[in-house]
């Protein structure tokens, strides 16, 4: 069945967008990430105009997002405290990060910049988590017994503690509110929801346990992707909401899917795959940056450079 | 004096072809839907004639189709550091977002490079692209690849020997309009010629809106930004708490 998009102005199969948007689900409720970095590609290649694509992809995010934290909240693993730390860094380091980012476009090559920045960070995190997941999964083998991860470093010297009891931390807040800044600006610049780099940021710099980044992780998400989407409306006038309800239909039950999936998966095997995936998505930016392009040129809207 | 006696001599020396086109379009209207699927649109006509029929050269007929026009920038990409990135841009100034040329003979036969040349039919000719920036010499490639890209896209179509004419009087054919059309106002231009050269043409629009739903919430993002992204974020909402409660009413059973 075709659709034609108000906004986007093109005809698409309305199937394949609920499928995808289904998928995309089913990972975000895994994982708790909200999924951008693999659906913006997507639409992209099914030929929905960039603009559009990055501006509904955040409307879309907050209903599969909205649609997770609902279940994760049910099964009380969100670390509510946590996830308003780091919505607070958040925000202010979005705010940091569009700064950057228009800095970045007045020396021109921002295009090149926003893909690098993929390539490094989604292989960087993808490795390492693949690598640590693994001798995870090795450890717990030979010696049955939970791994002991409470060690005392330098974060705990910090002032300004709080108690997180959801995440049975007890920690000072300026390490999640550095990464909640950092997350910000990275995300602002790359326009993605910032999951997938919360999600390690969580697990190995603060030390969560993984069954509580991921509904914390959707809960701050949530409110970074609502922001965009008002933002794209009302500057750029690029949120398709036909698409975007195509989508979040899919999205919503794939993301009820996602969160009962994950469930059954030990700890480890939920980060063994996640870093699949980002090293996967990473392989493939990395591939069209290096082969060369069947197509030489590229049209775009006029006034940029 | 004496030039305007030539000229009038001339004028009745050649014979008048006083021939005009009467056309007719299957709609004139074509309505943007939530289910629209491409379009395809009929143009048929005939030619109204005082003097009996001229038979060499024959009568050949060419339409044009064209959608509203704007400014592009294309862009070329350049191995730099082992990598492939954008390095040459070129704007170009009015680019129709759709075309189609449809002839009853092959394009260089209905029509010659001068009179191509002064009504702006065939593809090329369409693409209007002044300056390029300094440095850039194959500015000619940049526009060539607007058409190449957009050809593969099935938004420019040449349609050459697809009018079909009988007795130099009635000619018809059809246009196919692919599913992502742009809203606006297409020029349709009948052009009739003899021996390459123009002796008659006709221009009218075909209108391309959308309507009901569609319309509705493209002036909605355009009128109330704010409202419409609200009623966005709240679309997301309420349907990501439908899927949850929903899943917990099965789960309970």
């Amino acid at each position: 069945m075709q659709i034609y998009l108000p906004i986007a102005e093109v005809s698409v199969n309305a199937f394949l967008l609920l499928g995808l948007g289904g998928m995309v689900g089913i990972l975000s409720g895994m994982f708790g990430v909200g999924g951008g970095f693999l659906m913006t590609p997507l639409l992209f290649f099914i030929g929905i105009p960039p603009a559009v694509a990055v501006a509904t992809e955040a409307n879309q995010i907050v209903a599969s997002s909205f649609s997770g934290v609902l279940a994760h909240f049910r099964r009380k693993t969100v670390d509510l405290r946590m996830g308003t730390v780091l919505l607070t860094g958040g925000l202010v380091g979005a705010a940091l990060g569009v700064v950057v980012f228009n800095y970045l476009k007045s020396q021109g090559q921002v295009d090149l910049l926003v893909r690098l920045c993929y390539v490094v960070f989604l292989g960087v995190i993808g490795s390492l988590m693949f690598v640590e997941s693994l001798n995870a999964i090795r450890k717990s083998r030979k010696n049955a017994g939970p791994p002991t991860r409470k060690k005392h470093n330098w974060i705990h010297g910090l002032p300004l503690k709080m108690r997180f009891r959801v995440s049975g931390l007890y920690i000072s807040v300026i390490p999640p509110l550095m990464v909640g800044v950092l997350v910000g600006i990275l995300s602002a610049i790359m326009g993605v929801g910032g999951g997938f780099i919360m999600v390690p940021a969580m697990i190995y710099l603060l030390g969560m346990p993984t069954k509580v980044v991921v509904g914390t992780s959707l809960f701050q998400i949530i409110f970074v992707t609502g922001f965009t989407t008002l933002l794209h409306a009302t500057t750029n006038y690029t949120v398709d909401i036909a698409l975007a309800v195509l989508l979040l239909v899919g999205g919503v039950i794939g993301a009820q899917i996602g969160t009962r999936l994950g469930t059954y998966l030990k700890a480890e095997q939920l980060r063994i795959l996640l870093a699949l995936l980002v090293i996967l998505v990473c392989a493939k930016l990395a591939l069209d940056l290096l082969l060369e392009p069947s197509e030489l040129f590229s049209i775009g809207a006029a006034g940029g450079h | 004096m004496k030039r305007l006696l030539l000229s009038l001599l001339l004028m009745i020396a050649m014979p008048v072809v006083a021939e005009e086109v009467v056309l007719g379009l299957s709609q004139d209207q074509v309505a943007i839907t939530a289910d629209f699927d491409g379009s395809e649109i009929l143009l048929f006509g005939a030619v109204k004639r005082e003097s009996p029929i001229l038979q060499d050269p024959p009568l050949e007929v060419v339409i044009a189709v064209s959608g509203p026009s704007g400014p592009l920038t294309v862009r070329r990409k350049e191995r730099k550091f082992g990598i492939w990135v954008n390095t040459d841009a070129v704007e170009i100034d009015q680019a129709p977002s759709f075309y189609a040329v449809a002839t009853s003979a092959p394009f260089n036969q209905a029509m010659s490079n001068v009179e191509d040349q002064r009504h702006s039919v065939s593809i090329p000719r369409a693409i209007r692209s002044v300056g390029a920036p300094m440095g850039i010499e194959d500015a000619q490639s940049f526009s060539e690849a607007v058409i190449r890209i957009r050809t593969d896209e099935g938004a420019y179509q040449v349609l050459e020997n697809t009018v079909s004419v009988d007795e130099q009087t009635l000619f018809r054919t059809s246009i196919k309009m692919p599913a992502n059309l742009t809203e606006g106002d297409y020029p349709t231009r009948i052009f009739l010629t003899r021996g390459g050269k123009v002796i008659s043409n006709y221009e009218t629009v075909i209108n391309v809106n959308k309507v009901g739903l569609e319309r509705w919430l493209f002036d909605m993002s355009r009128n109330q930004p704010l409202m419409y992204g609200l009623m966005s974020l709240a679309i997301a909402i309420a349907a990501g708490w439908l899927a949850s409660a929903a899943f917990q009413v099965l789960q309970r059973r």
